[in-house]
């Protein structure tokens, strides 16, 4: 069962800055949505390959060639910072 | 001029008018931007109506018809907002890409933009396409023009809305659990999700990448046949897109002679409201005078199908979702003190609760000592949904049921309880699960909202699905008549012919 300490450590692990009303709402609803996705262990999976993807394609690769891509510029246009060309994000902490 | 109705107009009659001159695409266009002015107020099916795009280049469209002559030419259309746009912002209706501006285009709208469609705006959907409602958008609610208290469905909800409004002549949506086809049904449209990798996902801002499709949203199937014939193909940039083994056909059959139609008996047992089941019924009956043989069949991993899928798309949401942190585009939360934070406040203040929610769910599914518990075990649960679809498909040639077991529901209804909203999407969500092509047309009313008639395909038969569905489109005769009330309020309607008023 999923509880508010299961909640914070995935969010930490997202990322992801959840006040404590939200981490209490979620707890709560995410035990029930985990109730739900919990039938699946009726089934007798034995035997059972998993599927990742639909399409019977793999390895699909390209001619390993330069070719023009996004210039830095563009690359560079919706940053919220930029400086020397570069992406800028405040210091490690 | 002819008069022409925005609430009826489809596609394939107003490219006649085009070619034969009677019309202008200037005149077209402007039939929508006002149609827009009338009922966008209500309606609120656009993020963003791209005004001056659409009168100069329908205008260009008109000076050089010469040089710009094409099957889709001159036609105006409304891209959902989580297809990149160069030029034109995309917002995913959430607050994480507030002023995003691509730098590139998605390539099933760069293929309606190299055949000179004229590009009216970007529709509202449910944020990152996360919902059934429209209601998880960042920036607005769309209400259903057919009952202006009640949702357009989603998460193709904008685009849903604004050709049953009539503020399109059709549309582009994305489909990863049924965010085409429910909202088609809700709106009264005809809404298509192709198969798997026939359509290019390059440029769709990726929720579940192995399950999103893009499709169209539009006022018939003969339209809907045209539009796909258009985005379809395989696409270099798409690693994923395969070319379709026959080209896409223009619908013409209006019978359904030796068909045969399997209804699976799971999905008649899951709470389908009684005048959805009844419109079901008799669309069935019609199958049957149209020369179809209509079986009982079984899906018996149907009620497996959502549990998986909520693990699946969210698990595949939260990897997607990673890239939005703050640093290359979108929102950067306010005086970060180092760069953890950034990433946190950011995430936390720029996504909205239904995007967080899957986050955390995915997130949880494929943490340590959690994955083979849920994401192995919804995999396998995939190949189940897989196979049962192959068995039934042996014996029958198409799968018909509801698109959705409710009509459309009044908003704030189910806001309060994500399970019932997921629920929307029971008849759906094994599609996606599977990778088929299905579409949803409409059948009828009930309690004076439309209701959707699900026919599901083997991979890569989106012409024996296109056919069937003209062919009972045809028998059902749907007219389409959204009335602009809201009955949860006193306001005098709108009025059905809002439309036909703007265009005097």
């Amino acid at each position: 069962m999923i509880g508010e300490d299961d909640v914070r450590y995935v969010a930490k692990l997202a990322r992801l800055r959840l006040d404590p009303d939200e981490v209490a709402r979620m707890a709560a609803e995410l035990a029930k949505i985990l109730a739900h996705i919990g039938k699946m262990s009726e089934l007798d999976m034995t035997g059972v390959p998993p599927t990742a993807h639909v399409l019977d394609v793999v390895n699909v690769t390209r001619p390993d060639k330069p070719r023009p891509s996004l210039s830095r510029a563009d690359a560079l246009r919706n940053a919220p910072a930029v400086s020397d060309d570069c992406f800028r994000v405040p210091r490690m902490g | 001029m002819p008069a022409l109705d925005p609430l009826r107009l489809t596609a394939r009659v107003a490219k006649r008018l085009l070619v034969d001159g009677e019309i202008s695409s200037a005149e077209l266009t402007k039939v929508y931007l006002d149609q827009i002015a009338a009922v966008e107020g209500h309606v609120r099916a656009y993020i963003r109506v791209t005004y001056d795009n659409a009168a100069k280049y329908s205008t260009k469209v008109d000076r050089e018809m010469q040089a710009m002559r094409g099957p889709l030419a001159g036609l105006p259309i409304a891209i959902k907002d989580n297809m990149v746009t160069e030029g034109v912002t995309t917002t995913c209706a959430s607050r994480i890409l507030h002023d995003y501006m691509p730098v590139y285009t998605a390539t099933a709208v760069r293929q309606v933009w190299d055949d000179h469609v004229v590009m009216l705006g970007k529709t509202n959907l449910d944020e990152f396409a996360m919902g059934s409602s429209t209601e998880n958008s960042s920036y607005q609610t769309t209400r259903n023009p057919w009952d202006l208290a009640t949702v357009p469905g989603g998460s193709s909800g904008g685009s849903a809305a604004a050709v049953a409004a009539g503020e399109a002549l059709w549309a582009l949506g994305s489909d990863t659990g049924g965010s085409i086809r429910q909202p088609a049904a809700l709106c009264g449209t005809v809404g298509m999700k192709p198969t798997y990798g026939a359509v290019s996902r390059y440029g769709l801002v990726a929720f579940a990448s192995s399950l999103d499709q893009i499709g169209p949203l539009t006022r018939s199937v003969y339209d809907c046949a045209l539009l796909l014939q258009h985005i379809v193909g395989y696409d270099p940039n798409d690693a994923t897109s395969v070319a379709l083994p026959e080209p896409v056909a223009l619908p013409d059959a209006e019978r359904l002679d030796g068909l045969r139609v399997g209804i699976p008996a799971e999905y008649l047992a899951v709470g389908i409201e009684p005048g959805v089941r009844a419109r079901f019924d008799e669309t069935i009956a019609r199958v049957e005078e149209l020369g179809g043989n209509c079986v009982e069949i079984s899906l018996p991993h149907t009620e497996y199908a959502l549990p998986a899928y909520y693990i699946i798309a969210p698990a595949e949401a939260s990897a997607n979702l990673a890239r939005f942190d703050g640093v290359r585009y979108g929102y950067r939360c306010a005086d970060p003190v180092d760069l953890l934070d950034m990433y946190e406040r950011t995430r936390g203040e720029g996504f909205g609760p239904e995007v967080k929610r899957r986050i955390v769910i995915g997130t949880y599914a494929l943490s340590a000592g959690y994955y083979d518990a849920y994401y192995g075990r919804a995999q396998k649960v995939r190949t189940l949904v897989r196979r049962d679809f192959e068995r039934a498909f042996a014996d029958v040639d198409l799968i018909a049921s509801p698109t959705s077991p409710s009509v459309a529901f009044k908003a704030g209804s189910r806001t309060a309880d994500p399970l019932s909203m997921y629920m929307c999407d029971i008849c759906t969500i094994p599609v996606n699960l599977a990778g088929l092509p299905a579409i949803s047309i409409p059948c009828g009313l009930s309690d004076g909202l439309p209701v959707g008639f699900q026919l599901i395909g083997p991979a890569f038969s989106e012409n024996r699905i296109l056919q069937a569905a003209h062919a009972l489109e045809g028998a059902i005769g749907f007219a389409p008549a959204p009335t602009f009330c809201d009955s949860g309020a006193d306001a005098a309607c709108l009025g059905a012919h809002a439309g036909t008023e703007a265009q005097e």
